[in-house]
């Protein structure tokens, strides 16, 4: 068999994304329809730059949702004689199929491995920033609106991790090593306490004029956050419905604590911001506990430049993912992460560009996505 | 004044104490030593014998001792062996055990022995640093300008097609980052089989393989355009982009406000209201955003220095870092935080400067 | 330039429309907009919030935005035209011959440049004047704005200057060029009332000096009664009535002028007997405007068929003043027929007493300086406060910024606790007490009403659920259905449908919000309600209907209301008691009449005299307060107003400068804080006199 010419390629391509582009064509059509009762997500219909940016990035959620579907091989199969084969190559042995992307060093499947590592990206990024999110928000409400010594003491903490070189403290944090001293697994065990502390105090400040309810609604979100919390943090739930692969928690941990602190200034700064509006005041004359005014008051209020920093920042996440796969920490070799293909294609790159450069577009392309996306979402809230 | 710079330097201090504290933690961890007894000495020794190794390096004396040690406020550690041999932080190879001085930490200048390079940590960490700086240098060259007007040009006028056409370029770079970026430009530029440089070799247009070269090693001795202009731009890309969006975010609320109104009513050009009216406060904000961008840097000269080969700072730092070598990377990381907290001073002390708002009220 | 005669008008609206255009349609702004102005002459354009008189100004400066457009008609300024005039020469005319001044002076000025360049940039684009040349004329011109020490304001950033100050440099800035018309766009509304005084009085001054002529847009017809010869009042994007200001205030020949007019607080109309008339209806939307009279839903004298059959003229009257009205029925209707006169109420007598405030001192330590550096200084924000309220009674509270009546508010409300002193509240102590301390009852039963309407409600909350958090939060209702259904019977008395509870408070417009936030505070029953300018942000037909409302609910609630405002107009009308605050202290204390009329404390007459009253008949003495008000970081020894007071030399021994001055008991309740004695007091004269009709 011949090699496939690019045309083929790309058609080839595209036929292997039938499922996503079903999929987008769906979402699109359905969000058009019922665009106007859809709020601000409805509104970035109107913008064609957060249309464009909406596109690309659900075209990876659904690379990442169909990723078996539409993957041509075993991600992790070495098929003989396909070291390095350049795009297009057809696979031995096996009438009709081709390496659509050629092959890497070890044989593998350019395509289907970028295809695979979407899904480890889009599992992580968006996961590590809720908690990361969480954490953030929870301490930065009541920096903002108590100020004084709170204020002082978590943004002199902020400021420290701040101030590491991100590079240093993926070196320090995710190692073999570290995880053998548990520091990781404190580290998600405060980490992780966060998200549940923050339904338990959201639910609690509305609910507390009714004891019956706020009991039935502060019990079960107690319950089953805890029941996550144990099994994330200490992979000690019960029925193993719950559980992290340390490597994993090593890697989703570190990316947390490296996040949460950007969005602990931002948090603070719409805080400062907010509290001085008269509806926060009339919550305060009304006898409100000052729970219910960050929570219920100030922080709808903030959903705005938090939702935009929120795709912003799963794109930093995303960077920031490769960035660990780039100096091959967290991974296991085997792994089809963006980061650590890159690592791995570069070192032949000046002859084989194929084996890095596909993921490294990839990865731009998911992260610019967020950043159309976001750029999109700021642009159509401000236009109240 | 004056009280708030001594107030920001008591707070720089405590975050550098405390930074420092916990690099020294995290690289003296038991499983980090064993690692490193293990790749000193012998890679099939037995617990045992790590530990008496780990004995008598010092390793064994409480953290906050071996910290203090570090700082140089706590005299250095003496071991002595069965033969008598006495050793020492503070005995080097070529000071006598009476002539070592009792302490030798960060304070006395001495900052230990590199356990990678085999060489004294401030030797090293000065030629890399040297290095760095080159790097640094060029990039500011490069992005500073570049970041500035895209984003003056962007924001002036909003919502034209130059600004959509700049806004996205700075958008597109933001979205790439440097292990991305860099291994583009070298498919692009610095590769043998692909990019542009096989055409242009082929028309006899350059003489060499490559137009730019894929390596920056040979800048360690001469910085040409065509070995460092690749990893300058893989750097400069990346921050040009974020430094181009402030500022064009901040020029376009500034053309938004009264008094860019009230000149344009006084029959002020249009030229004259940018350059007199606007450019001074929209660069206010952009001015911090430039200063804490170092730290930023900083990040993206480990990844570029990786990948392209450049002894740097951020070479070192990986070396270090992959090695446990406990004293680099604790210099490594006194650098590091440094330039954040200095740069973060420099930043809020020009911000009071440039906005006579804050500076007299 | 070609040359223009001066009998000619100096600037000619014709048929001017304007219009933006959004992504989704053309909204007209301004339709069919005429209006002339004669050299020297003061040209008023009045009209509510939204009606288009900023557009109209910024279209004469061709600067209408990117979306905004002339679609038709003619600007002519000195005979030119403006709407097709290149931008090099508009360039030319902009800030030479004509010079625009706006509302908030401080967002005028470049933060980043000295005074003194800002004003000398303008000769020098215009007069190709050098550098030297054009800082003396700048000197010379801040001193003709009556600005202190010219030499130190041209060094100095705008920041360092007060508000006044600032709005002085902006009319320094807009004569540099000595132009030929003056267009004011609400020019003193950010600020006091008695700095407003000094810049009108500047303003008209200037005027007649270099006799420029000025096209003057404001929504208070006090202010253009003030300063103009003419007026155009505008409604809804169009021109409704033009002519000169004595004839449109007393012989107005629009129902819309009329309406305003009875819906505004002048002397003589009274909350119990003759009360307000506020407009009914809302403003249209700009691109929901009714076919033929945009005033017509609103118009007492609407008639089906006619007025809405097709777009209005303007006619002009025969009466050869240039008087024009938008009405096709002007001829028909009897001006002179008094109103219909809702519904007389009868006064309520004060029942028990429910507040007592005793000698309260609420201090604050800020620190000083830039770098958080620097002394701690203390702000003595309220000083020795005593006074009392009772059941079913209004006391205003009135004072300029800076006078603490705020500080005051929160105090009382326990957002924060006093310093010093004692709060009687029904019959607890709660001066101690902040509010996370007190039990619901008692928080239910004092509430608060705010200043801003557009800041007052969660902009991420449903009407009916922000009312529902209160009544929960205050403990009424059994059910979730009952605190629904009361919900909606406190919809029913702020009297806005029930259809808002589902509403967000986008939807709704100022005055609703405000009436869900007086809903808001009444959701338990409250007793006290503080009201902090509740009106003062709204438009004028919109105040009478809100303050109309608090009246109603405190009638059949029995409350007491604080009433903050600085409005001296609408305290006479609702107030029964009035307490006027400077720089902390209670400077004076009385029933309504007592306070507005002599003997005076010196700080309220000048207050008196401050406020413009959009009535022709009345006199008022000109009382013009020399500088700003003190900072109150650092307020002045002695009586606090003592820096500002004509009366200081009439004390001997300059005891002002030294001795805080007693309270003097004047008559039954009514007290003065002042040093002149008493025969001076009592022979003051009236500042205002209604001439008889």
């Amino acid at each position: 068999m011949d090699p496939l010419t690019w045309p083929l390629i790309l058609a080839k391509m595209a036929v292997q994304f039938l499922p996503v582009w079903i999929a987008l064509g769906l979402t699109f059509a359905l969000s058009w329809h019922y665009r106007r009762r859809l709020g601000l997500y409805g509104k970035l219909f109107a913008s064609s730059v957060g249309m464009i940016g909406f596109a690309i990035v659900m075209f990876w959620v659904f690379t990442a949702l169909f990723a078996d579907l539409i993957a041509t091989h075993d991600p992790l199969a070495q098929l003989s004689g396909m070291k390095n084969a350049l795009p297009g190559t057809p696979v031995k042995g096996a009438e009709g199929t081709w390496y659509l992307l050629g092959g890497d060093n070890l044989a593998r499947d350019v395509f289907s491995r970028m295809v695979m590592g979407a899904r480890r990206v889009l599992i992580i990024a968006p996961a590590a920033t809720v908690i990361a999110f969480m954490v953030g928000i929870t301490l930065g409400l009541p920096a903002g609106y108590f100020g004084g010594k709170i204020d002082t003491g978590l943004s002199f903490i902020a400021n420290l991790v701040l101030a590491f070189p991100v590079i240093l403290l993926f070196y320090l944090l995710v190692t073999p090593e570290i995880r053998v001293t548990g520091i990781p697994t404190i580290l998600a065990a405060v980490l992780f306490l966060f998200p549940v502390i923050f339904v338990a105090v959201l639910l609690n400040s509305r609910y507390f004029t009714n004891p019956a309810r706020r009991n039935l609604y502060v019990g079960a979100s107690l319950a089953l956050g805890l029941w996550a919390y144990s099994g994330l943090a200490f992979n000690r739930d019960p029925t193993g419905l719950w559980s992290m692969d340390p490597n994993m928690l090593n890697v989703f941990v570190s990316v947390v604590f490296v996040n949460a602190p950007t969005v602990f200034r931002i948090v603070r700064g719409i805080v400062l911001d907010l509290k001085s509006r008269d509806y926060v005041a009339a919550g305060q004359t009304r006898g409100e506990g000052p729970w219910y005014i960050m929570l219920w008051e100030i922080l709808p209020n903030a959903r705005g430049p938090l939702i935009v920093d929120f795709c912003l920042r799963i794109g930093y996440t995303t960077i920031l993912l490769g960035t660990l796969g780039f100096f091959g920490l967290g991974v296991s070799p085997e792994s089809a992460d963006w980061g650590s293909t890159i690592d791995d294609g570069r070192r032949l790159l000046a002859i084989y560009p194929h084996p890095a450069v596909v993921p490294a577009l990839a990865l731009m392309s998911l992260v610019l996505g967020l950043n159309l996306l976001a750029d999109g979402l700021r642009e159509e809230s401000m236009r109240d | 004044m004056l009280f708030f710079i001594l107030r920001r330097s008591g707070v720089m201090l405590l975050t550098a104490l405390a930074l420092t504290f916990i690099v020294f933690f995290m690289t003296n961890l038991t499983p980090n030593l064993e690692k490193l007894a293990k790749s000193e000495a012998s890679v099939r020794m037995s617990d045992d014998q790590v530990a008496s190794w780990l004995d008598s390096h010092g390793f064994t004396r409480p953290l906050l001792a071996r910290y203090g040690e570090w700082l140089g406020v706590v005299p250095g550690w003496t071991h002595t062996d069965a033969s008598g041999r006495v050793t020492g932080r503070c005995i080097a190879p070529d000071r006598t055990t009476e002539a070592a001085p009792a302490r030798c930490g960060v304070l006395q200048g001495e900052w230990g022995q590199s356990t990678v390079f085999k060489r004294p940590v401030s030797e090293i960490l000065a030629r890399s640093l040297g290095h760095t700086g080159w790097l640094m240098l060029w990039v500011m060259l490069v992005m500073v300008p570049t970041a500035l007007l895209i984003g003056v040009l962007s924001g002036m006028r909003e919502g034209t097609t130059t600004d959509r056409v700049l806004s996205t370029f700075a958008i597109a770079t933001t979205a790439t980052p440097e292990y991305v970026s860099g291994v583009i430009l070298i498919v692009l530029f610095g590769s043998a089989t692909a990019g542009i440089s096989p055409i242009l070799a082929e028309w006899g247009w350059i003489s060499g393989r490559t137009l730019f070269q894929g390596t920056a090693t040979s800048a360690m001795d001469k910085i040409t355009f065509w070995n460092f202009g690749l990893p300058v731009i893989t750097i400069a890309l990346y921050g040009i982009g974020y430094i181009a969006r402030m500022t064009r975010a901040s020029m376009t609320e500034v053309m938004t406000q009264q008094y860019i109104r009230t000149a344009r009513l006084k029959g002020v050009s249009f030229g004259q209201i940018i350059v007199k009216h606007a450019l001074r406060n929209a660069l206010i904000a952009p001015f911090t955003v430039i200063m804490l961008q170092f730290p930023w840097l900083l990040n993206g000269v480990v990844i570029v220095e990786t990948l392209f080969n450049y002894k740097g700072f951020g070479w070192t730092l990986v070396q270090a870092a992959s090695n446990n070598d406990i004293q680099m990377l604790l210099a490594c990381s006194v650098v590091a935080v440094l330039v954040v907290l200095v740069t973060q001073l420099i930043s809020d002390i020009g911000y009071v400067f440039l906005n006579p708002r804050i500076r007299l009220s | 330039m070609t040359e223009w005669d001066p009998s000619q008008p100096i600037l000619e609206i014709e048929n001017l429309s304007i219009s933006f255009f959004t992504r989704l349609r053309e909204i007209p702004a301004v339709m069919d907009f005429s209006c002339t102005v004669m050299a020297g002459e003061s040209m008023g354009l009045v009209g509510e919030s939204g009606c288009g008189k900023s557009t109209v100004a910024l279209a004469v400066m061709r600067d209408l935005g990117r979306n905004g457009r002339i679609t038709g008609g003619s600007i002519r300024f000195k005979g030119r035209d403006l709407t097709h005039m290149s931008d090099r020469d508009l360039r030319h005319i902009r800030g030479s011959e004509i010079a625009m001044i706006y509302q908030e002076p401080m967002a005028s000025l470049n933060p980043a440049m000295r005074v003194g360049e800002q004003l000398a940039e303008v000769p020098m684009i215009h007069r190709n004047m050098g550098h030297a040349d054009a800082m003396a004329l700048a000197r010379q011109i801040i001193s003709d704005v009556r600005l202190p020490d010219p030499d130190r304001i041209l060094r100095a950033y705008p920041h360092q200057l007060s508000g006044g100050q600032q709005q002085r440099i902006v009319i320094a800035m807009a004569l540099m060029a000595r132009p030929a018309l003056l267009i004011l766009d609400e020019p003193t509304t950010a600020l006091d009332v008695t700095v407003e005084a000094g810049i009108v009085d500047l303003v008209k001054d200037l005027g007649a000096k270099y006799g420029t002529s000025m096209l003057f847009i404001s929504h208070n017809l006090g202010l253009i009664l003030d300063v103009c010869d003419r007026l155009c009042v505008m409604y809804s994007g169009e021109a409704v009535e033009t002519g000169n200001v004595a004839q449109v205030f007393d012989r107005m020949r629009h129902p819309y002028t009329q309406a305003l007019f009875r819906s505004i607080p002048l002397p003589g109309a009274n909350k119990n007997d003759r009360p307000l008339i506020a407009i009914p209806g809302n403003f249209p939307l700009p691109h929901e405007r009714p076919k033929g009279c945009n005033f017509g839903p609103r118009c007492d004298y609407f008639l089906k068929g006619r007025c809405d059959a097709a777009a209005v003229p303007m006619a002009l009257l025969p009466d050869q003043l240039r008087h024009e009205t938008r009405c096709l029925r002007w001829g028909e209707i009897d001006w002179a027929a008094p109103p219909k006169v809702g519904r007389v109420t009868e006064k309520l007598a004060p029942g028990r007493l429910v507040l007592k405030l005793e000698d309260l001192r609420k201090y604050y330590a800020v620190s000083s300086g830039a770098f958080g550096g620097g002394a701690e200084q203390v702000v003595k924000a309220n000083e020795s406060l005593s006074f009392e309220a009772r059941e079913n009674e209004t006391l205003a509270i009135v004072g300029e910024s800076g006078c603490g009546k705020s500080t005051l508010a929160k105090v009382l409300m326990g957002l924060e606790t006093a310093t010093d002193g004692q709060i009687m509240l029904f019959d607890e102590n709660v001066q101690d007490t902040p509010i996370q301390a007190r039990n619901p009852d008692m928080v239910s039963k004092l509430q608060m009403v705010f200043q801003n309407p557009f800041d007052t409600l969660n902009p991420s909350m449903t009407v009916g659920r922000q009312i529902i958090r209160a009544l929960e939060i205050f403990r009424q209702g059994t059910s979730d259905a009952d605190r629904v259904e009361r919900m909606l019977t406190l919809l029913d008395m702020v009297k806005l449908p029930r259809a808002f509870a589902d509403r967000m408070p986008r939807q709704l417009s100022g005055g609703q919000k405000q009436r869900v936030g007086i809903a808001r505070a009444f959701a338990g029953g409250a007793k006290i309600v503080v009201a902090d300018e509740p009106v003062s942000a709204l438009d004028v037909s919109v105040q009478a209907a809100v303050a109309d409302l608090l009246m109603d609910i405190q009638r059949e609630n029995h409350t007491t209301l604080l009433f903050i405002s600085h409005d001296l107009s609408i305290v006479r009308y609702l107030s029964d008691r009035v307490m006027v605050m400077y720089l902390g202290h209670v400077v004076e204390l009385g029933t309504t009449d007592q306070v507005f009329s002599p003997p005076y404390h010196p700080y309220t007459e000048a207050l008196l005299s401050a406020v413009p009253i959009a009535d022709t008949r009345v006199k008022k003495r000109r009382i013009v307060l020399e500088g700003d008000i003190p900072s109150a970081m650092n307020p002045p020894p002695g009586c606090p107003f003592q820096t500002r007071c004509r009366w200081k030399t009439q004390v001997p021994g300059g005891l002002c400068e030294r001795e805080l001055p007693p309270v003097k008991v004047m008559a039954d309740g009514h007290q003065i804080k002042c040093h002149l004695s008493d025969d001076l007091l009592q022979g003051m004269e009236p500042v205002i006199t209604i001439a008889a009709e």
